[in-house]
């Protein structure tokens, strides 16, 4: 029998085993729209925005590991797409989407709501394809998904145009792909894991340096018996965090910029690191010429172009982590004995006492405003043993919750972090949400971020996305003030934020609730009220504007050169403007070890 | 170092920009870029001249490598290999000149082409020292146009690596 394009898509789509695309109609991808109205599955979330449901799709494919689907028009709806598409392709999120094309006879005639969609998205996809033929269309949606999920995944764009989607033929989805010129390693190169194995049983002062790469290929269990046989310890990107527990004793928490004092120490003082599924992003690695110069480099990344790009490397291994640690596993255990732990002895001697000299920890007064480290803190207490997902924009609060927001479960933090998009923390939340109905998902949001992606709060509504909101609200792009505090004399220039909107009429407004919280004492029982409502809910928690977060590596900085606190001199400055009391009775400090 | 690359890559519309759009959104260097179809009607083979240290050609190679139209990459700078480039040269040539040309023609092998009462265009074939060379020597007769193929190149003995051993090229394992 012969199907349209449209029916071909939705029916590819079915064989792809797709639950749920993200998307918003328009005038070339009706006929699309039109045989989707006949479908419960898969079902359309309709957006407010195309932006929203890139990263709504981003958040159903960290948190599934399956790949996020969208559906948007031509021109100014493929346009919306690309700040999701440059996110996508950093943080190697598998996506596909498909944008509607204006008729393949109009195409190069500025035709109205014509973009080049394929060159626009050529540098931030893995891969993009244009089809020209609807002859061409089921075994294109079959390559797209192929390429997303494989390998480094990434997001691939379908462009798909009117005529296209009209078109009839006969459908046969092909069962298998071969593209002869993409062919991922997933197996490591035997002798390279040897050697690996041979240099992990002598450092004195080894290191693990965890990626967002163990995520993806779902290597947990590997890294989980690698580290607690080898008893080494773990530092995790941003990225990573939730590859292995954050409660663990062996995790050191995050590294890099915002890292912990102790990860940090640890990876500048050490004489092996592995690194798994990491790509010593300059977050990380700060100076590179200062980079860890005691070390040895084992480098495990599916991704070639990511080893050797930055550091020399001495054992590169080429190959999907969760394969090649399972085979180092193997050499390990042979090799292995009691004796392995007396020999490391030294070196967690030595990381104990960094954690002693500067734990990660702050400090709350019950007179001054809501710190958001202690507010972090409670919604880490009051929620953990629900095994929330926890989404996160980007910024000060973002940072603070990479830090106090244990992770100890995979696919539970949903962050931007290569390409830092602001605005990414509500949407993803939403299609998380969306992926796991009975989940409290949580999401961590700044003032300044939330308000780019707020038009989402509609969806959350119609689609009964129950997500809970802690709007961070320093009235403040507060990392941005924070450096202008560091780098620029404290002069604000567009940092301020002020405190519009009234979060809590804003959720009236939408018919989802809001809640507030000003003075610490409230912090708790906002959280556990929200807890009880099955509706979205946005907490506009209202914390001092002028906290900054440390540690902090300046950029350019080596990693043993980390600020912990604010300078003396901006210290008196500060405490002038908040008009804060001197630290009183009832000082209540929390410290977390990390 | 400079070094030639021999790219072979699905015979498609947009591989070009994507190859192109490679070395221009990292900042690579690109000397000269030639294209070809190959006796594979689906297959396409590039020539491409670039210049970097050895950290900056490994990631050229492997980042060529990871574009999916790319079928095979060949850095042949690691080995013998054979480069030719054609230029065809328009020069004024009157009078006297005419006798001139038409001796730095021979002496370099080169062709004359086309001839007008005022012009001859010049076809050479040769490696860049030649191709320099006449243009040098021509110079003073007054170039009037001047086209350069870009260089192509091949590899004197087979090359070992299969087609299908993209992932197992050695330097992904960068021993
Ligand atoms: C789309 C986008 N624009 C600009 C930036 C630069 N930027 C980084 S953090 C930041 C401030 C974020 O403010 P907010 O969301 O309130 O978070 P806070 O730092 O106050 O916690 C800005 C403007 C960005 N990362 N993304
Ligand atoms: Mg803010």
């Amino acid at each position: 029998m012969k199907l349209n394009g449209a029916q071909i898509f939705v029916e590819s789509l079915k064989k792809e085993g797709v639950k749920v695309i993200f998307g918003l109609p328009g005038g070339v991808v009706l006929k699309i729209f039109d045989v989707l109205y006949d479908y419960k599955d898969p079902e359309v979330i309709l957006t407010r925005h195309e932006q929203g449901a890139m990263h709504m799709a981003e958040g159903y494919a960290k948190a599934t590991g399956k790949a996020g689907v969208v559906l948007v028009t031509s021109g100014p709806g493929m346009t919306n797409t690309v700040t999701g598409l440059a996110d996508a392709s950093m943080d190697s999120v598998p996506l596909v989407v498909f944008t509607g094309q204006v008729s393949t006879s109009l195409i190069g005639n500025d035709a109205f709501q014509e973009a080049d969609n394929v060159g626009i998205s050529r540098p931030c996809t893995k891969y993009n394809y244009l089809v020209k033929d609807v002859n061409d269309l089921a075994q294109t949606i079959k390559e797209a998904f192929y390429i997303a999920t494989t390998g480094r995944p990434g997001p691939v764009l379908v462009d798909i145009p009117k005529d296209v989607s009209m078109n009839q033929t006969e459908f046969n989805y092909p069962e298998k792909v071969y593209i002869r010129g993409y062919n991922p390693t997933y197996e490591g190169h035997k002798w390279q894991i040897k050697q690996a194995a041979e240099a992990i049983l002598k450092a004195k002062r080894p290191i693990l340096y965890v990626g967002g790469g163990t995520v993806f290929s779902n290597a947990f269990e590997e890294l989980r018996e690698f580290a607690e046989m080898t008893q080494i310890p773990v530092d995790m990107t941003l990225m990573a965090l939730g590859s292995f527990p954050g409660t663990h004793p062996l995790s050191l928490g995050m590294l890099g910029m915002h890292g912990s004092y102790t990860s940090n120490m640890a990876i500048h003082h050490s004489d092996l690191i592995i690194a798994v599924g990491s790509r010593f992003d300059d977050r990380v690695t700060g100076k590179v010429s200062e980079f860890a110069p005691h070390a040895k480099i084992i480098h495990i990344d599916i991704d070639p172009t990511s080893i050797q790009k930055i550091m020399n490397v001495d054992i590169p291994i080429v190959g999907d982590v969760k394969c090649v640690l399972k085979e180092l596993n193997q050499h390990l255990r042979a090799s292995l004995d009691g004796r392995r732990k007396e020999e490391l002895k030294p070196w967690w001697n030595q990381l104990e006492e960094w954690k002693k000299k500067n734990p990660l920890t702050y400090k709350q007064n019950k007179d001054q405003k809501i710190k958001p480290p202690y507010l972090i803190d409670r919604l880490y207490e009051l929620t953990h043993d629900q095994n929330p997902i926890v989404s996160t924009d980007v910024g000060q609060h973002q940072m603070w919750a990479a830090q106090f927001f244990k992770l100890d479960h995979p696919r539970t933090w949903l962050t931007s972090g290569g390409l830092g998009t602001m605005g990414f923390g509500f949407p993803a939340a939403l299609g998380a949400q969306r992926a796991f109905p009975g989940r409290l998902v949580l999401s961590i949001v700044g003032d300044g971020s939330f308000q780019m992606n707020l038009q989402e709060m509609a969806t959350a509504m119609d689609y009964h996305l129950p997500v809970k909101v802690a709007i961070v609200n320093n009235g403040y792009h507060g990392m941005v003030r924070q450096w202008q505090d560091l780098f620029y004399n404290s002069r604000y220039s567009s940092s301020f934020l002020g405190q519009h909107p009234d979060y809590v009429k804003l959720a009236d407004a939408y018919g989802a609730v809001g809640l507030r919280a000003t003075k610490p004492e409230e912090v708790d029982g906002v959280i556990k009220e929200a807890l009880k409502i099955d509706k979205p809910v946005l907490i506009d928690f209202q914390v001092d504007p002028y906290e900054n977060c440390y540690p902090m590596i300046p950029a350019g900085g080596a990693n043993n050169e980390m600020i912990m606190e604010d300078p003396p001199e901006l210290r008196k400055k500060e405490k002038d403007k908040a008009g804060m009391k001197k630290a009183g009775n009832g000082e209540k400090e929390g410290v977390l070890t990390a | 170092m400079e070094h030639i690359i021999s790219v072979m890559v699905e015979n498609k519309f947009g591989v070009l920009s994507r190859v192109a759009g490679l070395f221009s959104g990292r900042g690579f260097n690109i000397d000269s870029l030639s294209v070809g179809p190959t006796i594979d009607p689906t297959v396409s083979m590039m020539t491409l001249v670039t210049r970097g240290d050895d950290r900056i050609v490994e990631q050229i190679i492997k980042q060529l490598n990871k574009l999916i139209d790319v079928i095979k990459v060949i850095d042949l700078s690691e080995g013998a290999f054979v480069a030719r480039e054609t230029v065809l040269i328009k020069i004024s040539a009157k009078g006297e000149d005419r006798a001139e040309a038409l001796r730095i023609t021979d002496i370099f092998r080169a062709r004359v082409v086309d001839s007008t009462p005022a012009t001859y265009t010049i076809e050479v074939t040769g490696d860049t020292n030649k191709i320099e060379a006449i243009i040098n020597l021509l110079k003073p007769l007054g170039i009037k146009d001047l086209v350069r193929t870009g260089r192509i190149a091949i590899a004197r003995e087979e090359i070992k690596t299969a087609v299908q051993d993209k992932p197992q090229d050695k330097k992904r394992f960068g021993t």
